[in-house]
């Protein structure tokens, strides 16, 4: 049996009935990383021995049939997460050598429930990027390969590129992510896995690295839509450390996965229909539809007339939140210090040489439209326009119970592609950033392959706090592509 | 009281302005669990919230709320009950979040008035423009190293409340008594300690000076002046100044300026042009502050009698004039005890003993009333047996003089003295029958039209009597025989 194939439900009921120690499962995965993190570049930080540490009080637990929902699980973080004792470093020079003394919410959960990190995953710096070549400490590959293309290097998408290698090569079970405008969607359409974005407010956002504070949240990335439920289910929930956390139950997500879809109006986005849309993702997204009417769903054409609008608007509201959250990065207390003879040059030196360019870019743009005399034509406006994007979904769901998307616009590219423009890059996010803007709960789910043997995605977008339908109709598309492939590079071949 | 100033030009009136940081009283600090108690080691009151420690998120303390809510309340004004929380942007070592939580835009108190009075008893209004909740930053020491800024983060986070007022004041004098009268709202509302000395509330000043009739002309703001007297001498100092300027044939320029109390002049810290962008924008991490209007109500009725209130009823109750009722108010500590005296008992006498002797003596031993050495119990005492006769007023005074040294009670000092007033008619008789003899010349001249001397005739019986008679009786046995 390969441990690093199943999934957390099947490993969680292998581990009950004793078929295989949490150990063991772990250690298949801390052997994996060994074997192929030095290609990948999936994770920044590695705790193998913590990890089968942890993995034997796991089987401690076990055998006492005090087991919880990821007991024994090993599951990778984004390293954006804060971890107790763990280095975190946002993948920025500025945090290289930072170890919190204290755990984000999420994962505190997580342990709570038992999951074992096996390390901590490369990412975009500071999550800023759509291909996770920002990172400071260099790129994540996409273990999948285009067909009869051993050579070309292909990004995974970002920010969450190296939770969604990871899972996709099976170095973790599953991994954490946070999205701000695509971060956990779009790298898992790029490696053929499930990503989740909760409703904004639904997890917590304390001792998770701020990028964008009114978009960025957390969610689960996993290889099926049962797993995500299952990691959700430990996630979310209300902290009254983060203010802007959602005080409501959290339902039982698992029960979702599977539900029948009869009568479900599914809404399809004609502006989605967008320039540049390939045909693969055409056909795959058209495939999509037909399952979902297949099984049970009504399918209607909506309008969310002011999607056009969504990129601009992000690129605006983000940049502008981040200059002010990575202000404090300013060699002081914590992270890298650049010894200078005065205050200002101290900060000059040490933020110089702790962001790299496309951090440094944004933080530019969003002092810009923050200034005097900009505010009202840019940060305003956006905020006007954030909340037409807010009433397009509104009102479309007033007719329509979910959305079905594409999730990006091209399947993975290769390193070095779309790499000179910064426009052409921020563009693998305009399936993605609607509904971030908004707030609203989405998923990608893979659909199959395209032309070029590569994972396709599609994007379902729900009414707030309504993650079941996304979970419900996610599993029906799940089941229907049967999407069982498996990237070139993996924990299995490795062996 | 009018206050100008005659230039070469003509004459000069100045508009002022006052912003008011003042801290709020609370156990801990305006977005963090930690300690906003003044003082402590260095870097001892700080959370990872306060040092912005990366992922670290503000939560808002309900208690700095409920004492805007309670000040906007005091300062008679609007509570808003939707207001927002912004970010001030800009970098300085001592606030470690690159940015200060402030509300710019949706303030929760607007508009107020605050009634003062000036020395010739003229009333004033001067408007409150807004108050609102800030977070206070860090402190940072360059004099205990030589090359290098030491930072201390006990105050970074603590709230305080900025109260801006209108452009109303005209005089220093109305600056200062502007100034006194927040102060003892605070401190009777129990949401600020009011103590400039120790940078609890300070003050930042906004000067201009115009001839009459005109517009407002350009301002100048005084950052952080720390006490009533250098307010008032700030506003002097720079009217004087941009009154020469203007003179001059010069223009005054919008910015920020420095107050020396030494040289008893301003200095400009930085030009409009150097001004920070703040770059305001609405706090992400936080939601928008609602507070019901329930709770508003439950607040207000939970408030403590204000002083303007408190003076009114003093006037009404207990029958004391206005100048009176405004020194027993002045803090809510001595309203407390000069009721406690005056209740039940003579009231006006109350108040001419608690200003009077009381306060005289508390002068004299360096004390504050709340460690008075006469308790308003015991005041009251001593008082009880002025009314029934027991001791005269002039014993009286040799009874507190004694209370204050030994702190025994009135009642126990006569006792043990036998200060106890002589009413007895018959030892009166034999002392004014005996003063008379021994002084028959002055009886002849008494008699003779010299009505003054009966005085005299008063005093030599009291002194024959050790002061222990009472002196009604004695006026009225004098009469009788003379």
């Amino acid at each position: 049996m390969n441990l690093t194939e199943l999934t957390i439900a099947d490993a969680a009921a292998g581990l009950r009935r004793r078929e295989y120690s949490a150990v063991e499962l772990v250690r298949a995965h801390t052997d994996a990383i060994a074997a192929l993190n030095p290609r990948l570049n999936a994770y920044i930080t590695t705790t193998a021995d913590a990890a089968l540490e942890a993995a034997g009080r796991a089987d401690a637990a076990l055998a006492r049939d005090e087991a919880r929902a990821l007991t024994g699980i090993p599951l990778g973080i984004k390293d954006l997460f804060c971890t107790n004792g763990v280095r975190t470093t946002a993948a920025s020079n500025i945090l290289k050598n930072f170890v919190p003394p204290y755990e984000s919410t999420v994962t505190a959960n997580l342990l709570r429930d038992g999951a074992v990190f096996v390390g901590k995953t490369n990412l975009d710096e500071f999550a800023m990027g759509s291909a996770n070549i920002t990172s400071a400490f260099g790129p994540v590959e996409n273990p999948w390969k285009r067909k009869g293309d051993e050579q070309t290097v292909l990004v995974p998408g970002g920010s969450s590129g190296g939770s969604a290698a990871a899972v996709s090569a099976g170095l973790a079970m599953g991994a954490t992510g946070t999205d701000t405008g695509g971060s956990i969607r779009q790298p898992a359409a790029y490696c053929g896995i499930v990503g989740l974005k909760p409703t904004y407010g639904r997890c917590s956002r304390y001792g998770t690295i701020a990028y964008a504070s009114s978009l960025d949240q957390a969610g689960p990335m996993a290889r099926t839509v049962g797993d995500c439920a299952i990691m959700l289910q430990s996630m979310a929930g209300f902290d009254p450390r983060d203010s802007t956390s959602v005080d409501r139950d959290v339902p039982d997500y698992s029960a979702a996965v599977g539900r029948s879809l009869k009568g479900l109006k599914v809404g399809i986005p004609r502006e989605y229909r967008a320039e540049g849309l390939s045909t693969e993702i055409e056909a795959a997204w058209q495939q999509g539809i037909a399952w979902l009417k297949e099984a049970g769903c009504e399918i209607v054409d909506v309008s969310l007339p002011h999607t056009r609008y969504g990129l601009a608007t992000y690129y605006i509201v983000a940049p502008a939140e981040c200059s002010s959250n990575l202000a404090r990065y300013d060699g002081l207390r914590f992270g890298e210090r650049v010894p200078a003879p005065t205050l200002d040059g101290m900060y000059e030196a040490s933020r110089r040489a702790g962001f790299g360019a496309e951090v440094r870019r944004r933080i530019m743009m969003g002092t810009y439209v923050l200034s005097a005399g900009y505010y009202d034509a840019y940060y305003l406006k956006a905020q006007k326009v954030r909340t037409l994007i807010r009433r397009d979904f509104t009102e479309s769901f007033q007719q329509v119970d979910v959305l079905l998307t594409p999730t990006a616009p091209t399947p993975a590219f290769g390193q070095g592609e779309k790499m000179d423009d910064p426009v052409q890059m921020y563009l693998n996010d305009i399936f993605t950033v609607p509904a971030s803007m908004a707030g609203m709960p989405a998923m990608s789910v893979p659909v199959g392959l395209g032309d070029t043997g590569l994972p396709l995605g599609l994007q379902l977008i729900g009414r707030p706090f309504d993650e079941e339908t996304l979970l419900a109709a996610g599993s029906a598309l799940e089941k229907a592509a049967a999407f069982t492939h498996r990237p070139a590079i993996r924990a299995e071949v490795a062996k | 009281m009018s206050y100008t100033i005659e230039g070469r030009t003509g004459t000069w009136e100045i508009v002022v302005g006052l912003e008011v940081h003042a801290q709020v009283i609370s156990h801990s600090k305006l977005f963090s669990g930690a300690s906003a108690s003044y003082g402590g080691e260095p870097n001892t009151h700080v959370s990872l919230v306060d040092a912005g420690f990366p992922g670290m998120l503000p939560v808002l303390n309900r208690e700095c709320v409920a004492q805007a809510i309670r000040t906007g309340l005091g300062l008679r004004a609007r509570i808003n009950l939707e207001s927002r929380f912004d970010r001030k942007n800009y970098f300085y070592a001592d606030l470690p979040t690159g940015y200060q939580i402030s509300q710019f835009t949706h303030p929760i108190v607007g508009e107020g008035t605050v009634e003062i009075e000036l020395s010739d008893g003229t009333v004033r209004h001067i408007g409150i423009t807004r108050l609102h909740l800030e977070q206070d930053a860090g402190k940072s020491i360059h004099d205990q190293d030589p090359t290098r800024s030491l930072i201390d983060l006990n105050r970074a986070g603590v709230a305080l409340m900025e109260i801006v007022s209108e452009p109303d004041i005209r005089t220093p004098e109305e600056a200062g008594a502007y100034l006194r009268k927040l102060r003892q709202i605070l401190r009777y509302l129990g949401t600020c300690d009011g103590n400039m000395e120790e940078g609890s509330m300070r003050a930042d000043v906004n000067v201009s000076v115009r001839k009459a009739g005109e517009a407002f002309r350009t301002r100048c703001e005084i950052k952080n002046v720390n006490s009533i007297r250098y307010v008032m001498h700030a506003i002097e100092t720079e009217a004087a100044r941009q009154v020469e300027v203007w003179e001059d044939g010069g223009t005054v320029d919008q910015e920020t300026r420095l107050f020396d109390p030494a040289r008893n002049e301003t200095r400009s810290l930085r030009s409009k042009e150097d001004a920070h962008d703040y770059r305001y924008f609405p706090d992400p991490d936080l939601l928008p502050l609602v507070v019901e209007q329930d709770w508003v109500d439950e607040l207000e009725k939970a408030l403590p009698e204000l002083p303007d209130d408190k003076r009114a009823r003093f006037q009404k109750e207990y029958g004391i004039p206005r100048y009176d009722a405004g020194v027993l108010v002045a803090e809510q500590a001595i309203a407390d005890y000069y009721e406690t005296v005056a209740r039940g008992r003579d009231a006006r006498l109350a108040a001419n003993w608690v200003t009077g002797d009381l306060f005289a003596a508390l002068n004299r031993t360096g004390r504050t009333i709340q460690d008075s050495p006469i308790s308003a119990q015991a005041l009251g005492g001593m008082l009880d047996l002025v009314s029934d006769g027991t001791i005269n007023g002039k014993i009286a005074k040799e009874v507190f003089e004694d209370m204050l040294e030994t702190g025994d009670s009135a009642a126990d000092i006569v006792e043990r003295k036998g200060l106890k007033q002589v009413t007895d008619t018959g030892a009166i008789d034999a002392a004014v029958a005996d003063v008379l003899a021994r002084n028959a010349d002055k009886v002849e001249e008494y008699r003779g039209g010299k009505d003054r001397l009966f005085g005299f005739f008063v005093g030599q019986v009291m002194k024959a009597m050790a002061g222990k008679a009472n002196p009604a009786i004695v006026n009225e046995a004098l009469k009788k025989v003379l």
